[in-house]
């Protein structure tokens, strides 16, 4: 499978992607530069995470009229794969790829530290490496992360299953004890109603291998992966 | 040379952690009447002088797109007719 890396000036995630999805995950990988327009022959994309246009203004807004975007649009609109790790969440946010919007941390702090998540939704092209309810150790790192929606759709978040990664205790607890930056309903990733963009804040390319720490993000991509390669085929 | 001034403000019931960070602090130092503080942007924009309608609307447009975020932010638009200093 060949998947697209978007770098845009400021990001500081994409080799760390480009590493665990070629080294790791064993993949055909390409860099795509923001000022590309016309991106073709990917089977998934991936924003990183970084600081996107020192993330003037607000995070993600800039690189959201970035010339790549409206590609990426298309290709999510067809129903391509994209994942948005982070700055790269924060952008599909602000291109409304995804819903809702990012505010500082509540402890106004940027926060570095690995956090476990509950695996919400193991049904996902994202996620079907998961068990249901497994809860991972995934790393974080950024000063806004704390997510918000108004409530009728965080409503439509939940009615629909769309909250994937909720931050949680180590066994599983779900609950604002845990969650690090005020995200609410403890929020830490959400995916499209067509199901094929995900966002999350937690970084996956950075434990992709047990030497770094942990192995559970690596299962990110192999699930995109898996589902690439059996994609039509039903469950 | 036309200058507009748009100010955005966080929403009514948006969590703005930098305010309540403002306000304990303005707190700390006796001003205790201070209930709260919501802190937002001021942001200049000079254009090309253009009639105030046109202006207006494309400056809320702009707002729209990307001044502002909508899910969170309100925005409101001042023209101020003025030589760039």
């Amino acid at each position: 499978m060949k998947f697209g890396i978007v770098v845009f000036p400021g990001s500081n995630c994409d080799a760390d992607c480009y590493y665990a999805l070629k080294d790791v995950a064993g993949q055909d990988v390409e860099y795509i530069w923001h000022k590309e327009t016309g991106i073709s022959g990917f089977d998934a994309l991936v924003l990183p995470g970084g600081f996107s246009y020192g993330d003037y203004l607000r995070t993600g807004s800039i690189a959201r009229f970035s010339p790549v975007m409206p590609a990426v649009v298309d290709f999510a609109g067809q129903g391509g794969l994209v994942l948005g790790i982070c700055n790269g969440f924060q952008i599909l946010l602000e291109s409304g790829l995804l819903p809702g919007a990012m505010l500082r941390n509540r402890s106004l702090r940027f926060i570095c530290d690995t956090v476990s998540l509950q695996v919400e939704q193991s049904d996902t092209p994202f996620t079907n490496q998961f068990a249901p309810g497994e809860v991972i150790q995934v790393p974080i790192a950024h000063g806004e992360g704390n997510y918000f929606c108004d409530p009728a759709t965080l409503e439509e978040l939940k009615r629909e299953g769309r909250i994937i990664f909720s931050y949680s205790s180590a066994d599983g607890e779900v609950s604002s004890a845990y969650n690090p930056n005020g995200s609410i309903a403890n929020i830490a990733g959400i995916i499209n109603r067509p199901g094929n963009v995900l966002g999350m804040m937690p970084h996956p390319e950075r434990c992709a291998e047990a030497v770094l720490g942990g192995e559970d993000g690596r299962r990110v991509f192999a699930s995109m992966v898996h589902w690439l390669q059996r994609q039509g085929v039903p469950a | 040379m036309l200058k507009a001034n748009v100010y955005v403000t966080l929403k009514p019931g948006v969590l703005d952690p930098q305010g309540e960070a403002v306000q304990k602090s303005l707190h700390v130092l006796g001003y205790e009447a201070v209930e709260e503080v919501r802190i937002g942007k001021f942001i200049e924009v000079w254009m090309q002088d253009t009639d105030q309608e046109t202006a207006t609307a494309q400056l809320r447009e702009m707002s729209d797109k990307l001044l502002a975020n909508p899910v969170i932010e309100d925005f409101r638009v001042e023209l101020a007719g003025a030589e760039r200093p």
